[in-house]
């Protein structure tokens, strides 16, 4: 299960880093910067990268979240929004923007264009990678924020702090509630799946492999193995010659994706509270199905499409709900390792 | 008489104001000393922005890296001037720029008025701690030490190996006694002049400039040459975790620091505004006789690193994925396995149920789907009795079960039409009962209605698996609790097996079974297993079977016979 890759196994992962790193320097081109306020980034800043299309009804509470976290600035590419986002963005002091105009499909769903502003603003940095409907909460993340677990991290040499995400979803069906801009969204997404969660180890590059929850339950039940990834590493400490390589699921050089312990013990590790399913979703499941740029083989996942369109309710007898990051240490969805050791159980 | 405060700064600077403002505002003299690392421009901000208090002095800088000589120098220097500007100080603290006073300052001073010859510092013999992380422990005193840690790593641990090889050993001058402790330490004016003063400091200084973070060596050695009165505790509270890292406290320690009692706590996360709101302003105080009880700190940390050092059981997620044999428990809780029973056993799942309260599944790894309890499609609605989704990950689906029932006891069935895969993953795993009637599994060949030939491969291709799944069992890797029994022993007398398994469950059944499960018919099962001898396939896992019925006590006419208990 866990064994020491080969030497040529490394070369090889070496290559598609550089592979990787080369491909993004050559899609620089693909975005412009919009309103780029990058000279406010101080040395110890923690910079958040995001691509972003439509986004205007997550953005508010997402900034929100993150400067409540401590990030010092941002970093947004905006994939061609026609809902005022970017609007919303060059408004913001601490938001640096750029319009990305090639295919999001084509850049790797948006990673060569984070990959370019990485290279470029994050390195030496404390990064978070995540998308618009993906808000960072960890082990007593409201007295502790990002500048004190970045500090603890640094202290051990870690470079990085991994995530489950959670799909959180309403009672009743999805469209059926009701979202303003600046809500917080558990408001309205007040449960989750507390179980059905499955992990693995992909020996490749060396990192777990989770799937599970809502999505995986509702639609994935008969092919197991499109269910949703769910783990991430949206918190890292950027050195220019890293990268990520699918979504922030796995990245390179393979001991980034170390974020789990495999020796019995339990590494500090927080969750993606995912926003994915207010109101607007089915709505979007519509226009992600004929974009087709969302998966790699888009087709496969048209029956996924179709079932979200329908607004389906993803409640059930078993469904929880959310109290807080307490709760979910309890369950063994978040951990707290050394970092938070007390009130575990 | 008074008691003055030598801090170490090196980051945080606007919080070492506040503690040393807080200090000076209760009449404590302060000499800082500022890391030579911090820059000119910040340092001399530092100084002008301290410019209004009284008492606040500066000492010389040196360059303070962790483990090395320079953070004693600073202290001697820093606590030499201290002495020498403020003859009323009785007692030296020493604190650190992340230090924070947890009680009126007053209260400090009234309790070293109190203690006016007593040295308070933390100071052991190596071989009396076992804090020392990382192997170090009397050869930090035994070898040299030259080279940074933390910038020069490689060269650090190569010429330790040298050393060792050489057998390089350095003596200890002047018949000291090497101790250690908690580098904070609050000495009186005696001891620390004495110290300092001391004739041979030259040839001492020297000594430790080599040994390994002398911090935790230098004064806590020599104090032993000179105080009449040691008190071998640190009043500053600080926390090591298991990797000796030092604690940080956050704003949600209030409460717990609150409750020491003690003094001064260190290392205070900067940002935790909480913290210094309650402790710097909190001025009036209780003015508590109180003693320092940092033991009520101590248990809650204590169980924190015990609970570090066994993870939770069972679980596999993000932050743990123990790699196989390093689990520290495969499973969440204990759970039974059970292997021919319901083959043999007309009722067996709800007599169980009925006998041991517990969950009683039926083949959880059947081919077709999963035979949850009470014909469920689902355990705790996300857990689907799809068999495609857990063949997907089938030993995952066994942690993942016991996990999400943990606290209500699971038991199921399995034989060798199920999926195998999990039986090293069973085996393996304390948290497993595994119950085996051998050979049952021909019983529903026996009395199905198939074509002989068909029945004879069927029972060739079980035997295989139940035999590959015995080795399984009765390997030296295994740590389930297994009891393994051939059909024709079981069904000699059932009782008694039966009554240790449940005896084994649990605490619900300690009454004697009042009530048997009901064994299938087995008339003519002998002649079944003849016939299956006679076409070549011989069935062995069963045990003997006497083919004619007659002469078995076995041979149930009517009714099955049935085993009561008297």
């Amino acid at each position: 299960m866990h064994h020491t890759p080969t030497l040529l196994a490394r070369y090889k992962l070496r290559l598609r880093r550089k592979r990787l790193l080369w491909r993004a320097f050559r899609k620089r081109l693909e975005i412009k910067a919009v309103s780029r306020k990058t000279h406010n980034i101080h040395a110890q800043d923690i910079l958040v990268f995001a691509t972003v299309r439509n986004e205007a009804q997550r953005l508010p509470y997402f900034l929100d979240h993150y400067r409540r976290l401590g990030a010092g600035h941002f970093l947004i590419v905006d994939n061609q929004s026609e809902d005022g986002t970017e609007a919303l963005l060059r408004a913001a002091p601490d938001v640096s923007l750029w319009r990305g105009t090639g295919s999001y499909k084509a850049s790797r769903f948006g990673m060569d264009w984070l990959t370019c502003l990485q290279w470029r603003y994050g390195h030496g940095h404390w990064t978070v990678t995540v998308d618009a409907d993906e808000l960072l909460i960890y082990p007593d993340w409201e007295k502790r924020d990002l500048r004190a677990l970045t500090t603890w991290l640094d202290m051990r040499g870690l470079p990085q702090f991994g995530a489950l995400m959670l799909d959180m979803y309403p009672k009743g069906p999805v469209a059926a509630h009701a979202y303003t801009p600046g809500q917080t969204p558990t408001d309205v997404l007040q449960w989750f799946d507390a179980f059905g969660y499955w992990a693995q180890m992909q020996p490749k590059m060396g990192n777990l492999w989770l799937q599970g929850g809502a999505r995986a339950r509702m639609f994935f039940g008969d092919k197991p193995q499109l269910a949703p990834t769910l783990n991430k590493i949206p918190l890292v400490r950027w050195h220019r010659s890293y990268v990520f390589v699918n979504s922030t699921h796995n990245a390179l050089p393979p001991a980034l994706n170390r974020s789990y312990d495999t020796d019995g013990f339990e590494k500090p590790s927080g969750v993606l509270l995912h926003t994915k399913l207010l109101p607007d979703a089915p709505e979007r499941a519509r226009i992600e199905k004929l974009r087709a740029e969302h998966f790699a083989r888009p087709d496969t996942y048209n029956d996924y499409y179709d079932d979200l369109a329908a607004s389906p309710d993803f409640w059930c007898e078993s469904s929880v709900r959310y109290e807080g990051w307490q709760q979910l240490m309890r369950l063994g969805l978040m951990f707290g390792g050394d970092w938070h050791p007390f009130d575990r159980h | 008489m008074t008691v003055g405060v030598v801090m170490l700064v090196h980051t945080a600077l606007g919080r070492a104001e506040q503690a040393a403002r807080h200090w000076a505002a209760s009449g404590c003299p302060v000499m800082i000393h500022v890391d030579k690392s911090v820059s000119r421009k910040v340092y001399d901000g530092f100084v002008k922005a301290l410019d209004d208090v009284p008492h606040i002095n500066f000492s010389k800088r040196y360059r303070c890296e962790w483990g090395t000589w320079g953070i004693v120098a600073a202290t001697q220097t820093a606590s030499a001037r201290l002495l020498d500007e403020f003859p009323e100080v009785r007692h030296v603290y020493l604190a650190s720029g992340s230090c924070l006073p947890l009680r009126p300052v007053q209260e400090l001073i009234d309790y070293l008025a109190a203690r006016p010859r007593t040295d308070f510092i933390e100071s052991a013999t190596t071989a009396d701690v076992p804090w020392t992380v990382g192997g170090l422990d009397a050869e930090r005193f035994t070898l040299r030490f030259p080279f940074s840690w933390r910038k020069r790593r490689y060269l650090f641990d190569k010429y330790v190996q040298l050393q060792r090889k050489l057998r390089i050993k350095r003596s200890v001058p002047g018949g000291l006694v090497p101790h250690m402790g908690s580098q904070w330490w609050c000495l009186s004016r005696q001891t620390l002049s004495a110290i300092l003063h001391d004739p041979a400091r030259s040839d001492y200084d020297r000594y430790f400039r080599m040994v390994w973070i002398p911090d935790e060596s230098y004064f806590q050695t020599l104090a032993r040459q000179y105080s009449t009165n040691i008190e071998s505790r640190s009043l500053t509270l600080s926390k090591f975790d298991y990797q000796g890292k030092p604690h940080i406290f956050y704003d949600d320690h209030l409460q717990l620091l609150r409750r020491s009692d003690c003094f001064v706590a260190r290392k205070i996360w900067p940002h935790a505004h909480r913290l210094y709101d309650a402790f710097l302003t909190d001025t009036a105080g209780a003015m508590s006789k109180q003693e320092p009880n940092p033991g009520k700190i101590d248990r809650v940390f204590a169980k924190a690193v015990e609970r570090r050092v066994r993870g939770r059981a069972g679980l596999y997620m993000q932050s743990r994925f123990p790699r196989e044999d390093w689990e520290n428990g495969v499973t969440a809780a204990p759970y039974s396995m059970f292997q021919g029973f319901a083959e043999l056993f007309e009722d067996f799942e709800p007599w169980l149920a009925k006998a041991t309260g517990a969950r009683v599944h039926g083949h959880l790894f059947a081919p077709d789907r999963v035979h949850f309890a009470d014909g469920q499609t689902a355990m705790n609605g996300a857990l689907s009795d799809s068999a495609v989704l857990r063949d997907y990950n089938a030993k995952g689906f066994l942690t993942n079960l016991i996990w999400n029932t943990r606290g209500e006891r699971q038991c199921f069935q399995f034989g060798p039409t199920d999926n195998q895969i999990i039986n090293w993953r069973v085996a393996k795993d304390p948290n497993a009962q595994v119950s085996v009637i051998t050979g049952a599994w021909a019983v529903p060949l026996f009395r199905s209605n198939a074509n002989f030939i068909d029945l004879r491969q069927e029972a060739a291709r079980l035997q295989k698996i139940e035999s590959d799944h015995l080795d399984v069992l009765r390997s030296t890797w295994t740590k389930a609790r297994v009891r393994i029994w051939t059909m024709a022993e079981f069904i000699e007398a059932p009782m008694e097996p039966l009554q240790t398994i449940l005896d084994e469950i649990g605490p619900s059944t300690q009454r004697r079974l009042a009530e048997a499960p009901r064994m299938v018919d087995l008339t003519g099962f002998g002649q079944f297993l003849q016939n299956l001898k006679n076409q070549g396939m011989h069935p062995y896992l069963m045990g003997d079977f006497p083919v004619d019925p007659g002469e078995t006590a076995r041979k149930p006419r009517t009714p099955p016979r049935p085993y009561v208990v008297r």
